[in-house]
């Protein structure tokens, strides 16, 4: 039995834009347009999509705070829109830039309020939280005014708000925007341990792709509001990263070379990138081939990127 | 895990908490804090002296004297004072609507009008409570009437019944902004506005005005039920259960305010990322 179940769901938002002075004309746009998946419990999966490509809207809708235009979500067995307050209960969100700890109050101060906003009795709770400052380091700046803690400070103690109250899924929208390497690597470390040790579900919306590499057992990317791919990250680089590229530094600066089978996508100087397709040509034959036309001094072979492989995906949806 | 709903009593002491955190935030700019206190008591008094001034140039106003107006005016202003402090937290939706950050209000497993209410309380606003306590408690020794206990219980209904009101105005009003955001004026007109409205006789407004309190229903707050404390005739001859009708209204007004309130929750929209 899916956790989390998403049928045909549409989001439509009426925009309005001026026209002329006073006029105003009525757009409808859809920003989720027909999206069907199912999550099971334990998994930990990466929503990932160019800006305004419905992913904010999606987790809205997840979490009842929207009401879908058509189609059913199921979370838990409720529907989000109508059992908002009931699934607030099984549910935490980090949107990674807004706050939902109190600014001028110590960290502490937020971690109390929400122990009783979610009814959580005393012994619980202190359990609970004790476990999270040591997993997260939270000890030096637990009694410091949130307004003063670093953004990676702050993401720690906006993660452990969410989980406090002891959710079965989580819902991050960009954690780990704007925070330093170090950072990062903590959150994602973390999350990961959420997942392995309490078996909560997290579904993370991101820009940053080695979030997805690191964490996520499956990814699904959203673009102009269509899934168009839904399977795991290595799924997706072997079905569709079937281009690798050819980086050859030639003796002397040349026009893009005109090789059977091979595009030159990029030229600096005596540099060049030749992209071509994995099943067509092999590193050897194209290497041969150049080498035939211009001496070559160096060269290496890139294997696709995940933010290539995704590029490649948002572009066809385009097309269609 | 706990039930789906919190009780009345886990709810009370949500909202103390949360009430309590506001003040200490609150207290982080001390010289602001007392500033704006002191402020807003000093404003409340300054009401007052209005209404003693007015008095000062004539001996009554439309047939009433200063004590029946003081009651009008502690009766309506004490309702009004307690629906500032607990619920017109209300409109700072629009504030949230606009930053982003009503989704947060929407999230917990608490209704969000508790939350805002909470989250927004001002210590300030009480000032207005205990000024109107004063003034109604001078206004009873001072108005001409043979006190017994239904005339007792009419004064804490027209209270209770004017705070519901309030509130009630104040929801709706706030509610606009989940269609249009920027309403806090339009919703002031109403609330502030509607306040001063109360704190009058009737007979001293056009017709217009007078109709327009009746369907707002600001003038059961104290208006109507005060024509029967103070046992006075309504030179406009409404009729003699209209006095009695404000917790029929006040019923009527929160159902309405509970309608509006959620359908602005279903409209909802939220911000872009």
């Amino acid at each position: 039995m899916a956790l989390i179940r998403l049928e045909a769901v549409e989001r439509e938002f009426a925009v309005h834009q001026r026209v002329g002075r006073v006029r105003r004309r009525r757009q409808v746009v859809r920003a989720v347009d027909g999206i069907s998946f199912d999550v099971s419990a334990g998994e930990i999966v990466g929503y990932i999509g160019p800006n305004g490509a419905g992913k904010s809207t999606t987790i809205k809708m997840l979490t009842g705070i929207l009401m879908p235009t058509a189609g059913t979500v199921r979370v838990d067995g409720l529907d989000p829109q109508r059992a908002r307050t009931e699934l607030a209960m099984r549910i935490g969100v980090v949107f990674g830039q807004r706050n939902q700890l109190w600014w001028d109050l110590p960290l502490r101060d937020s971690f109390e309020l929400l122990r009783h906003v979610y009814r959580v009795p005393a012994a619980r709770h202190a359990g609970r939280l004790a476990e999270f400052v040591d997993l997260l380091d939270l000890g030096p700046f637990l009694d410091t005014p949130v307004r003063q803690l670093s953004l990676g400070q702050k993401m720690r103690g906006e993660i452990t708000a969410a989980l406090l109250h002891d959710p079965s899924i989580l819902y991050l929208d960009e954690p780990t925007i704007g925070l330093d390497v170090v950072s990062k690597s903590r959150v994602r470390e973390f999350l990961a341990r959420v997942n392995r040790e309490l078996g909560v579900t997290v579904i993370l919306t991101t820009h940053d792709l080695s979030d997805v590499e690191r964490l996520c057992s499956r990814v699904m990317v959203i673009d102009l509001g269509r899934l168009v791919y839904d399977g795991t990250v290595d799924d997706l680089k072997a079905r569709h990263g079937q281009y690798r590229t050819l980086v050859v530094d030639l003796e002397a600066p040349n026009g893009p070379l005109a090789v059977d089978g091979a595009e030159v996508v990029r030229v600096e100087g005596p540099r060049q990138w030749l992209r071509f397709h994995r099943d067509r040509k092999t590193a050897a034959e194209l290497i041969a081939d150049i080498a035939r036309i211009t001496p070559v001094v160096d060269l290496t072979v890139e294997e696709p990127r995940i933010e290539d492989v995704i590029a490649l995906l948002y572009g066809r949806a385009e097309k269609d | 895990m706990a039930d789906a709903t919190p009780s009345i009593a886990e709810q009370a002491t949500i909202w103390r908490k949360l009430v309590a955190a506001r003040i200490r935030a609150d207290w982080q700019y001390r010289t602001s804090f007392v500033l704006f206190t002191v402020s807003q008591f000093v404003a409340a008094f300054v009401d007052i002296a209005v209404v003693l001034v007015l008095f000062t140039n004539v001996d009554r106003l439309a047939g009433w004297s200063v004590a029946e107006v003081a009651f009008l005016y502690g009766t309506a202003s004490l309702a009004f004072g307690l629906a500032d402090v607990f619920v017109s937290e209300v409109e700072f939706v629009a504030h949230h609507i606009r930053h982003g950050s009503f989704d947060r209000f929407l999230l917990r497993p608490v209704g969000p009008l508790l939350l805002l209410s909470g989250h927004e309380f001002a210590f300030r606003r009480a000032g207005k409570v205990f000024q109107a306590a004063l003034v109604l408690a001078v206004a009873v020794t001072q108005v001409d009437v043979g006190w017994d206990a239904a005339r007792v219980a009419m004064v804490v209904q027209m209270v209770v019944v004017g705070f519901l009101i309030f509130s009630g105005i104040w929801v709706v009003t706030s509610s606009i902004a989940f269609w249009a955001v920027e309403i806090r004026e339009v919703a002031n007109s109403f609330t502030y506005g509607g306040n001063f409205l109360a704190h009058y006789p009737m007979e001293i407004f056009s017709g217009w005005l007078r109709r327009l309190a009746t369907i707002v229903p600001l003038a059961f707050v104290s208006y109507y039920p005060a024509l029967w404390v103070l046992g006075r005739n309504d030179p406009h001859g409404s009729p003699a259960w209209l006095r009695f009708a404000g917790p029929l209204v006040a019923a009527g007004v929160v159902l309405v305010a509970r309608a509006v309130w959620s359908s602005g929750i279903r409209h909802y929209r939220s911000t872009g990322s």
